[in-house]
């Protein structure tokens, strides 16, 4: 390398260190630090685990998370059961035009905010809403209902806003798979059944794995959609961080509280590219 | 399931009904939004009182239409302004990144590009408290050993643009990187051999070659940054932009006039989706 490159080079690098080094790395690193720190008085502080300690000790805290965990899992599983023959139908079975217009369709709530959406959702299930008052329309119940405000609006909310990150990755592998394998399975007399699952699901495994990943990550770290659309029971971890850094005060308890999640959905990821032996960087740098 | 392979009716038609159900799923939310942002009525919901235009020309309450409603016109303002700033940002940034990954090799290259795409998977409410906490130590620390005031690493706009460029500039990276493996390194050393100097044929040759990649992260991460609400929420301070705005008007009761700024919303991305893809045609 020549001098001049050198220089190139060190110029190339020093955007991207300055980044990662001030606005992530240390952060983070900041961010365990005032995790394991207790306050014995004003601007005094001792380190320890005592913020743990609290959360452990404290069933609420430790029930939302476990409760914010297992619906994110669920979210999970229901996006992609609902997702999959959406993305099968766009990828094997539409061809052209059709499929463009399908598949862009697909990226439409991309494009409008969260906070948008979930107003949608509100309008549609409260108690004067739209479905409430179709379904007093029609006959099926007496007086108004309110399906806002439960668990499962929740989760309706959360398949809505994930969706898409669900069936963008597995339309592109699916999109992979060429239709003669599948011919070839029924050909040799597979059913319907094993066809998927020897040859369909084994080919789309890199885009279930990197759509589940993301959507995973993305319940787990919402806000919005489980504070406007859950009750006063449905509690959210996310909502437990924000109460502790901007409500309490109590920035140390907030930050193990975060920690904490960022622990769980990085465990999550790490496991889910472990089973499937997939790299971070082929998932996710598409 | 392809084309070639008989299926009984039954079966197409029921496949067929639930992918039409799921696209009605997909544009419900969307089209209530959309609708009741003309209902003369000031509540967000039926019985359906008549179109009005009210929600956004009106000037007398309760009918105050977007365009009169100082709040939401200077959170609109506000959040243009943090987008163009991050947008920018994260292109430099982005198109740096994207020289260094593709044009060079170095040691410990793989554990950056690694690093790189970490914000991906960081929650984004954890991106917002990690940042709020050490910009806080930061200016602590400063302003005991300077007696000086950093409110600038306080929550505010300059936190909230630091806070969406950290996670923006990944995408941005991976957009244009994708663009420049693209490129035939053998017309940049056309030019230098006809006498270019280095960062001249860079200019004149590569850039023009990367745009419409850039133009495209440059549109993303205008609307990601326009759209973001779990980062900015941890680190606004008493400017909020669009989506705090709206979120703090939802939360106290709706009227109509959110429908109508939901409404604006979307035909801006439309807008800003529709240019995307131009940019993107125009690669080929």
């Amino acid at each position: 390398m020549t001098d001049r490159s050198k220089l190139g080079f060190y110029l190339l690098l020093m955007p991207l260190m300055l980044w990662l080094i001030t606005l992530i790395i240390l952060p983070h690193i900041g961010l365990f630090m005032v995790s394991i720190s207790e306050k014995i008085g004003v601007r005094e502080y001792e380190t320890g685990l005592g913020n743990y300690a609290v959360f452990f000790n404290e069933p609420l805290y430790w029930r939302t998370f476990a409760r914010t965990a297992f619906m994110s899992i669920f979210t999970t599983i229901l996006t992609l059961v609902l997702g999959f023959p959406v993305a099968y139908y766009i990828a094997k079975l539409t061809r052209g035009r059709t499929k463009t217009t399908l598949f862009l369709m697909c990226l439409i709530p991309f494009w409008v905010s969260e906070l948008v959406r979930t107003f949608g959702w509100m309008i549609l299930l409260r108690e004067t809403g739209v479905l409430s008052n179709f379904l007093q329309y029609t006959g099926v119940i007496g007086g108004p209902v309110e399906f806002l405000y439960n668990d499962g609006a929740i989760m309706v909310g959360l398949v809505y806003t994930s969706i898409l990150f669900m069936i963008v990755p597995l339309v592109t592998t699916l999109d992979s798979l060429d239709d003669s394998l599948i011919e070839a399975g029924y050909d040799l007399g597979g059913s319907g059944y094993s066809i998927m699952r020897e040859i369909v699901i084994p080919h789309a495994t890199p885009g279930i794995v990197s759509g589940c990943i993301v959507v995973f990550m993305l319940s787990l770290g919402n806000y919005l959609t489980p504070i406007l659309l859950g009750g006063k029971d449905s509690l959210w971890f996310t909502g437990l961080i924000y109460t502790q850094f901007i409500t309490r005060f109590n920035w140390e308890l907030g930050s193990a509280f975060g920690f904490l999640l960022l622990a769980l959905s990085s465990t999550i990821v790490f496991l889910g590219l472990k089973l499937s032996r997939q790299s971070l960087t082929e998932t996710m740098g598409r | 399931m392809i084309p070639t392979i008989p299926q009984t009716n039954v079966l197409k038609w029921s496949y067929r009904a639930y992918v039409t159900l799921f696209f009605i799923y997909l544009a419900l939310p969307l089209t209530v939004v959309c609708v009741f942002a003309f209902n003369d009525s000031v509540f967000p919901s039926l019985p359906w009182e008549g179109f009005t235009m009210a929600w956004f020309f009106g000037t007398e309450a309760p009918f105050i239409g977007v365009f009169n409603e100082r709040s939401i016109m200077r959170a609109i303002g506000t959040s243009a302004f943090v987008a163009m700033w991050v947008a920018g940002l994260a292109v430099f940034v982005g198109t740096c990144n994207a020289f260094l990954f593709v044009r060079h090799d170095f040691r410990g290259k793989g554990f950056l590009y690694i690093l790189m795409l970490l914000p991906l998977i960081i929650p984004g409410v954890i991106l917002g408290i990690s940042i709020l906490v050490f910009a806080s130590s930061v200016a602590n620390t400063l302003e005991d050993a300077t007696d000086l005031w950093f409110d600038g690493l306080r929550p505010g706009l300059l936190l909230v643009i630091l806070g969406q460029f950290s996670f923006i500039t990944t995408f941005a990276t991976l957009v244009i990187s994708a663009r420049l493996q693209k490129f035939d390194p053998s017309l940049e050393e056309a030019a230098l051999n006809l006498g270019a100097s280095k960062w001249g044929a860079v200019r004149q040759v590569t850039l023009p070659f990367l745009f419409p990649a850039i133009m495209g992260a440059g549109v993303v991460a205008v609307l990601m940054s326009f759209e973001n609400f779990n980062t900015t929420l941890m680190l606004v301070g008493s400017d909020s932009p669009l989506t705090i705005t709206m979120f703090d008007k939802l939360k106290h009761g709706s009227t109509p006039v959110l429908n109508a700024v939901s409404l604006l919303l979307m035909i801006i991305s439309a807008a800003l989706g529709l240019l995307a893809l131009l940019f993107q045609r125009s690669k080929e």
